[in-house]
């Protein structure tokens, strides 16, 4: 992960640590490193520290330890006006006694910039939001998505090449706010700039970006794209953090060509992938994304090892069906399957028997 | 204030409510008065020997005689007079007098001759200044100075001299006495005095006078301030009545002394509220009786260095209460004190205080 | 239900008009209010609007004169004053018998009064012939001229009857014009000699030092509504209670510590003299003077100025600064553009609630203040406490209200009341 000889780095982060009671560590031994132009998502719960990472980049916060390096030069003793980053706020933090002009005009200001010259990127930076009719509004007599889209371009409007943003989408509704993960996308991937983006919504993460950083107790638990975050997550908390998750208990009996045999604390055996697991006798957590879960006889492969479970619950959720089953005493077991013509209903009572690809399921820490 | 004023007319109106017959006399009693030494000596000197005869009354004080006009006034234009015996200067029962807010008085029908047999009228002589005017006291308003950061001044004039008597001065914050004092000053002879100041002219020469030192003087408009400000020192010398100099000097041991030049003699005494239920008037000119007879304004000098108004007490003034010196020599009306007094003009400043007030407050306010 | 398409009102269910309808309705709603607030109103119109009502009526209130002296009024109607000669007879009659019902009734001293204060001197003829006056027989005593000069030479003087014209009506502008240092002359409002002239200066006096003592508020309450407002809260509740703590203790208290803290013989005198900043012989003036009054107004009102600036800044979100930060801004420009002007209603608020209160300040500049340090309002308890001049009193009080209304009516155009903000 962390490689201080990359010489694409842009954005690095070097052992570093953060403590603000001199108690507690709220950020463990951080190291990051990410190329220019890439969209990354810093994912997590809340207190995971992963807003304060952003402010520590920001510079509104100063590391306890360690070096943050920003086109290879370290910015711990640069106050964040000299930084050049752009920022956007979960609030929008837009001016409320400016107006949507005055607010993106401001950050030229300080640069001291021309009035012909500042009028014009401004004008151009409304477009790109397609606000361009606004300008002389306050920011109250904007809605949330409007003022969303005017607190990116302030930041953007003075040309940073690292932008941050910290949960700019928090506040709006859904459909708003898939719109806007979408824009945000493109406009980044359009101008060329590096992003870090603060959620703690993972659908966010998945779907904007390049790479994910999940976050969690202090340290990075994984980073990776986000098909691989979710496909191949490497220990049982991104595993239960990204997506919906099925996890089962057992033992590692055996491994053989990649493949772990796990028995069940109730006896049964199951085939999975090792991924955090080396050795017979290793208690180990099973994990098994619900829509990879097959219970149509015909289509499980040969020879492998299937389970039984009862059929609980059948909920219709349109474009899928998920059903509750009961698997290995475990009653929370999801199946998710889609709806398509052929799709059997299953009715709660049904006893079935269950199965999967064993590169599905991962053998992850206990 | 007004409610207390309230409250306290219905508990006059309430005791007094079984008096069917005009000589019935109430049994609750509002003096006011001054507060401080002087209220005390009153209540040593009258209260407790008439309460003593008396056990049934009830007697209240209240500190308003400062503002005694006024609230009169307003008691009087809200029909709703809540006092019964008020202590007034000379010059406000004039005014209360010609207002018709006090009560005109037989003085001899209702106050106690002498003990050899000489009537009110005669044993008071020309302190009745005016018709309600009941005189307890002569006091006057004279200087004292630190004996220990100035030479003894042996003239009034001493104010004016900065150069002899460097420091500061306090004086009342008023034109009486300190216009007499600057024309005296200036070479006007004392019986002209009220002639000039009765000009543009005149009142002209006294400001310039005044203007001299008005750079060097602290504006009093209490009588406790002068004591206060020439103990820590703030002032060398300044002018307040006698009594708070007496007790400054002899009860506290400053090192202050007097200086009785040019004195002004002033006098202090009680009027009645014009318009009292019959009941409460019975009681008031009961108490009033007493409490001016010679023998009770000679017994109020053991308290106080304030001279009893009547001829007859003059030689009965003995020694101080708790001090035990004789109390004759610390009389304003002393023969070695009155040596030389500015007689102070009611009838004069009655006609012309509102106009000299006007051009004194601008003077100051310059 | 009605169709609404049809013409004519909208009727209700039963009928009855919708509009008629909703008012009965809501008339109950209103009852119930009103009758909810009937004690808070009674009181502000017993002991706020009508005193103030009165107050006003006061300054221009001139009864007196016609009430006192009705036959001479109307005497002197067809009198000349240009003519500087005394009126006929009959005037003298007109006031021989007004006197004479006046002094048994104890009212000739009120009218006195009143015209004292426009001709000094006045006061004492009017006394002094109305004792006397009392023995007389007005049917059967004429002439009344020579006898009233004689009585009295006062009479005499044309001057006198001038002033008892002039200040015939039932209103007079005497007060107000007095007020303004003006007076009733031959020729209209003049001004006063030179020697009388003290209320204007008072008055800018007043205006001047209470926007001294507003802005020394501002810059010494800023800094602590910020630090209030951004400290934990913990920390920011013990600062809070620290800034209330004066209001524990009597106005009266707090002056005259002051007192001894600055006069010259004062603790804060002692020690600069005692560390040699200051020589002995010439200790610092701070009391007694505007200086002394300022120092200890700002004090005094100090709280009044930091508790809207905090409620206002409470409110200001810190990623507003952090985001002006981050677009390039220091420190100081992300305050100066940012944080300052949302603060503004604050300022506002505060800065109004301060100069009223000073504006109408008495105790502690009567007390501090000198000569020098004195406001205008002194003048006006001096009127009505000791003076006895309730009339000026009330005009100037009537123009003090008036020139803080101007000022208010200034503030809402150049900042916008809307821009105040109390919490």
């Amino acid at each position: 992960m962390a490689d201080a000889s990359n010489v694409d780095a842009f954005v690095e982060f070097e052992r570093v640590q953060k403590s603000y009671d001199g108690e507690n560590l709220v950020v463990k031994d951080l190291n990051l490193t990410m190329p220019k132009g890439e969209f990354l998502t810093m994912l997590g719960p809340s207190g995971s520290g992963k807003t304060t990472c952003l402010m520590m980049l920001a510079g509104f916060e100063t590391a306890t330890h360690g070096d943050i390096r920003l086109d290879g030069v370290s910015i711990n003793n640069i106050p964040p006006h000299k930084r050049g980053i752009g920022m956007v706020f979960q609030n929008y933090a837009l001016f409320p006694h400016m107006t949507i002009a005055e607010n993106l005009s401001f950050p030229l200001e300080v640069r001291k910039m021309g009035k012909s010259e500042r009028e014009e990127k401004v004008k151009r930076a409304l477009d790109m939001v397609e606000m361009g009719a606004f300008g002389g509004r306050r920011p109250s007599q904007l809605s949330g998505g409007q003022q969303q889209r005017i607190a990116l371009a302030r930041a953007l409007v003075f040309e940073p090449e690292l932008v941050l943003m910290d949960e700019p989408l928090g506040a709006l509704d859904k459909q708003l706010r898939e719109k806007m993960q979408f824009e945000i996308t493109h406009l980044a991937h359009r101008l060329g700039i590096t992003v870090v983006y603060v959620t703690h919504d993972q659908t966010e993460a998945l779907t904007m970006s390049d790479r994910v950083a999940v976050f969690d107790d202090g340290r990075i638990q994984q980073i990776a794209p986000p098909d691989q975050l979710y496909e191949s997550p490497e220990n049982s908390f991104v595993a239960q953090f990204i997506g919906e998750n099925n996890t089962l208990e057992g033992t590692v009996k055996e491994i053989n060509n990649g493949v772990a045999l796990v028995q069940l604390d109730d006896g049964e055996l199951i085939d999975c992938k090792p991924v955090n697991v080396s050795r017979p006798g290793e208690r180990t957590r099973v994990s098994i994304r619900p829509e990879r879960v097959e219970y149509n006889k015909e289509r499980l492969q040969e020879g492998v090892h299937t389970l039984k479970a009862e059929v609980l619950e059948f909920i219709y959720m349109g474009d899928i069906f998920r059903t509750r089953l009961r698997v290995a005493g475990n009653d929370e077991f999801i199946i998710k399957t889609r709806n398509a013509p052929d799709q059997t209903r299953l009715q709660p009572g049904q006893q079935i028997e269950i199965g999967w690809l064993p590169e599905d399921c991962r053998a992850l820490d206990a | 204030m007004k409610l207390s004023k309230l409250s306290a007319l219905a508990v006059t109106t309430a005791l007094c409510a079984p008096s069917a017959f005009a000589e019935e006399m109430a049994n609750e009693l509002t003096l006011v008065s001054w507060g401080g030494a002087y209220e005390n000596s009153q209540h040593k000197a009258y209260v407790e020997p008439y309460l003593a005869a008396n056990p049934d009354v009830k007697i209240t004080w209240s500190q308003s005689a400062a503002e005694a006009v006024a609230k009169i006034r307003a008691m009087n234009e809200a029909g709703n007079v809540t006092w019964d015996l008020v202590d007034v200067v000379a010059s406000d029962s004039m005014r209360l007098c010609d207002e018709g807010l006090a009560e005109e008085l037989d003085h001899d029908g209702i106050l106690a001759a002498a003990p050899d047999g000489t009537s009110a009228t005669d044993d008071f002589g020309d302190l009745i200044v005016s018709d309600c005017f009941v005189p307890q006291i002569v006091y006057s308003t004279t200087f004292g100075y630190r004996t220990d950061l100035i030479d003894q001044p042996d003239t009034v004039c001493a104010i004016f001299d900065t150069e002899k008597y460097p420091g500061k001065r306090s004086l009342q914050k008023r034109p009486i006495d300190n216009m007499e004092w600057a024309l005296y000053c200036d070479g006007v002879a004392k019986d002209d005095i009220y002639d000039v100041l009765g000009t543009d002219e005149g009142v002209a020469q006294a400001l310039a006078k005044l203007d001299t030192i008005k750079d060097d003087v602290v504006w009093w408009t209490a009588g406790a301030e002068t004591p206060q400000l020439l103990a820590d020192g703030e002032v060398v010398m300044g002018s307040t009545f006698n009594g708070r100099l007496f007790s400054a000097i002899a009860e506290q041991g400053q090192p202050i002394g007097m200086l009785w030049d040019m004195q002004s003699f002033d006098l202090d005494g009680w009027i009645i509220p014009a318009g009292l239920p019959a009941d409460r008037r019975a009681r008031v000119l009961d108490f009033l009786k007493f409490a001016t007879d010679t023998q009770r304004l000679a017994d109020q000098a053991k308290y106080i260095s304030y001279g009893p108004a009547r001829a007859s007490s003059a030689p009965l003034v003995g020694k101080h209460a708790d001090l035990g010196i004789d109390m004759a020599p610390h009389m304003p009306t002393d023969p070695a004190n009155a040596s030389n007094v500015h007689v102070y003009d009611y009838e004069w400043w009655a006609d012309n205080r509102d106009d000299l007030d006007a051009k004194f407050q601008a003077w100051l306010a310059k | 239900m009605t169709d609404i398409s049809q013409s004519g009102p909208v009727l209700a269910a039963d009928g009855t008009p919708l509009k008629r309808s909703l008012a009965r309705a809501l008339r109950l709603q209103k009852m119930r209010a009103l009758l909810l607030i009937a004690p808070l109103l009674l009181f502000i119109l017993l002991t706020f609007i009508l005193p103030v009502a009165d107050m006003l009526y006061r300054s221009v209130d001139n009864r007196i004169v016609q009430d006192v002296l009705p036959r001479t009024v109307q005497a002197l109607e067809d009198w000349d004053p240009a003519s500087n000669q005394l009126p006929e007879e009959a005037a003298f009659a007109a006031l021989a018998a007004d006197l004479k019902e006046a002094a048994n009734a104890k009212t000739h001293t009120k009218v006195a009064k009143r015209l004292n204060y426009e001709n000094p001197g006045m006061a004492s003829v009017f006394r002094k012939s109305g004792r006397k006056i009392k023995k007389w027989d007005v049917e059967n005593d004429g002439p009344y001229r020579e006898r009233l000069i004689d009585l009295n030479k006062g009479w005499g003087d044309v001057e006198l009857w001038k002033t008892i014209k002039t200040y015939s009506g039932i209103r007079t502008s005497g007060y107000f014009l007095n007020a303004v240092d003006m007076q009733l002359g031959a020729d209209g409002a003049e001004m006063r000699p030179e020697n009388e002239r003290i209320y204007n200066t008072m008055l800018i006096r007043t205006m001047r030092m209470s926007l001294i003592i507003t802005f020394s508020c501002i810059l010494l309450g800023y800094p602590v509504a910020w630090l209030l407002a951004n400290l934990p809260a913990s920390k920011a509740n013990l600062l809070l209670i620290l800034v209330l703590l004066p209001f524990w203790t009597s106005l009266l208290v707090r002056t005259s510590a002051w007192k001894i803290l600055l006069q010259q013989q004062g603790v804060i005198n002692d020690t600069l003299v005692w560390i040699g900043l200051v020589d002995d012989a010439n200790r610092l003036v701070l009391i007694n003077n505007e200086l002394g009054t300022i120092i200890a107004m700002t004090h005094i009102l100090l709280p009044f100025m930091i508790l809207p600036m905090y409620s206002v800044m409470q409110t200001i979100n810190p990623t507003y600064m952090r985001a002006a930060k981050s677009m390039g801004a220091t420190d100081w420009t992300a305050f100066w553009r940012v944080y300052f002007p949302q603060s503004v209603p604050g300022i506002g608020a505060g800065s109004i609630l301060v100069f009223i209160l000073a504006v109408g300040y008495y105790i502690t500049p009567a007390l501090v203040g000198g000569t020098k340090g004195t406001f205008i309002s002194n003048l006006i308890a001096y009127h009505i406490s000791t003076s006895g001049n309730w009339g000026l009193g009330a005009a100037l009080g009537a123009i003090l209200l008036a020139v803080v209304l101007l000022l208010y009516w200034v503030y809402d155009k150049i900042v916008g009341i809307d821009n105040v903000k109390l919490g």
